[in-house]
């Protein structure tokens, strides 16, 4: 179970998190959606500590998600970045298995390239993109290594930022199956940021709407159609009109 | 008043960047302390910085060394002490030019390219993906580079003041009339231990400044190709101008102390 409770977090003058409450129960997959530059992607870096909260506790299976032997946390996590956040100097294969190949979790070097290749094959991709650079693969590869190493050391708990963005309908069916797929095969919880409601359908279990810092209507995605939250309504519907400002 | 509350305020930005620097410089040389520690990265960096820079350290040594060989035969011309082309040659590369151009290479080389590297890593959350995967940025990719540029840049400071007094003896052998046993005599009898300690010392010291700055603006790098841009500018003038005043600082130390 990951709970956050009134998570506030500022950049200057700009309030991004204004008392953000979601809880994400074990073992669920919670979609967060909402506008472009509403906070979402600073919440999900809250509960990384990639960015420190001004205020507020994040806790993860009851334990402060600030304290505690760090590197133990953080292998608990998978993290698939918006753009892929693949290392251009590695290849693919290394990519998958940089969590294999160092730390606490190393194996030997053939036993780390074994799981990589199987873990490529599991989101669809041949063995011999193994040994090729990310910078020679499609957006849409990319995003799938990306997903191979964001799963290949098993971790508990899974993020995917904006997982389908930029890749056409077909591949990000294709995304949001594997992540469906993966996501309930290993049993992990899963928190995905995006703004695309094909994605949203295809993979929440529950929903939280965010705006304006705070988290408007949170339940499970069978209910979002008939919420009657003004704000979710506006954005499933995609009006420019409504409580969300359509410039901001 | 406005020009004073400018002024104040660019002198406490620099001061305060100064700061920062120096923090991160402590936080740097207390990861290398520490393990893990990444040995590919290092062995990786020290190929890139020390290896890779010697083409361009031996061209510029050479014709550094060749043109001093020249100004100081024209200059001693004038008093007819052409003579000492080898002694100064000699004490001009290994002292000074030797190290500082190295440095200066290295800066506009080898700093660029990691602050343009770890600063596009920034904004692809390459190194936010690093955190996630259990690995510290400053371990992964500050330490290997900063040591790396501590332990081969003395190295490739020899080479370069080898090479620039060879550019002075092939200019002044082959153009000036010396004769090459009385040259390399007069340049070996005239150098001092302390001449290539101090060279050697700047050298280091020069290697840590370049690939320190080109980490720490690399990892403070703005948004998108216009902040990466500007953190590479920023770390090779940070780089340049740190090389210079440490250059006047220890040969200070060394030689008049």
């Amino acid at each position: 179970m990951i709970e956050m409770k009134d998570i506030r977090k500022s950049f200057g003058s700009n309030h991004v998190l204004r008392g953000l409450n979601l809880s994400i129960p074990k073992g669920t997959s919670m979609v967060i959606i909402g506008g472009s530059g509403t906070g979402k992607s600073i919440a999900l870096k809250c509960i990384l500590g990639l960015v420190h909260q001004d205020s507020g506790t994040i806790t993860v299976d009851g334990k402060d998600a600030s304290k505690g032997d760090r590197d133990a946390f953080l292998a608990r996590f998978g993290m698939l970045f918006q753009g892929g956040a693949l290392f251009d100097s590695l290849p693919v294969w290394q990519n998958v298995a940089f969590r294999l190949l160092r730390g606490s979790l190393k194996r030997p070097h053939e036993e780390a390239r074994a799981i990589a290749i199987e873990k490529l094959r599991r989101v669809g991709l041949k063995e011999d993109v193994a040994d090729r650079l990310p910078a020679e693969l499609s957006g849409g590869m990319q995003k799938r290594v990306g997903l191979a190493r964001a799963i290949a050391a098993e971790p508990e708990i899974i993020f995917f930022d904006e997982p389908t963005t930029g890749l056409d309908p077909i591949m990000s069916g294709v995304i949001n199956e594997l992540i469906r797929e993966i996501v309930v095969e290993m049993g992990a919880t899963a928190m995905t940021i995006t703004h695309d409601m094909t994605s949203v359908r295809a993979i929440a279990d529950n929903i939280a709407m965010l705006h304006e810092g705070v988290i408007q209507w949170t339940g499970p995605v069978s209910e979002m159609d008939q919420s009657g939250n003004p704000y979710l309504e506006q954005f499933i519907q995609g009006k420019a009109e409504g409580p969300i400002e359509a410039v901001r | 008043m406005k020009p004073f509350a400018l002024l104040g305020r660019a002198v406490l930005a620099a001061l305060a960047m100064i700061g920062r620097i120096a923090l991160f410089a402590v936080d740097a040389v207390s990861h290398m302390l520490r393990p893990p520690f990444y040995g590919r990265e290092f062995l990786s960096a020290l190929m890139n910085i020390g290896w890779l820079s010697l083409p361009v350290v031996g061209l510029t040594a050479v014709f550094t060394g060749g043109a001093l060989a020249l100004q100081i035969y024209a200059g001693g011309s004038r008093f007819n002490a052409e003579a000492v082309v080898p002694q100064i040659v000699a004490v001009g590369v290994v002292r000074e030019l030797g190290p500082v151009m190295v440095g200066l290479m290295i800066a506009a080389r080898v700093t660029s390219s990691i602050a343009a590297e770890i600063g596009t890593m920034k904004v692809t959350e390459q190194i936010d993906a690093l955190v996630t995967l259990s690995t510290h940025p400053m371990k992964y990719l500050t330490v290997p580079r900063v040591l790396a540029g501590l332990i081969v840049v003395p190295g490739l400071v020899a080479v370069g003041d080898i090479i620039g007094v060879f550019g002075g003896y092939a200019v002044a052998t082959g153009t000036l009339g010396f004769n090459p046993a009385a040259y390399i005599r007069n340049t070996v009898d005239f150098l001092e231990p302390l001449d290539v300690i101090s060279s050697l010392t700047k050298g280091a010291f020069f290697g840590f400044a370049a690939t320190l700055m080109g980490c720490y603006h690399g990892m403070h790098s703005g948004r998108g190709a216009m902040g990466v841009g500007r953190a590479t500018k920023t770390a090779v003038e940070g780089a340049a101008v740190l090389i210079l005043a440490a250059n006047f600082v220890l040969t200070g130390v060394f030689f008049t102390l």
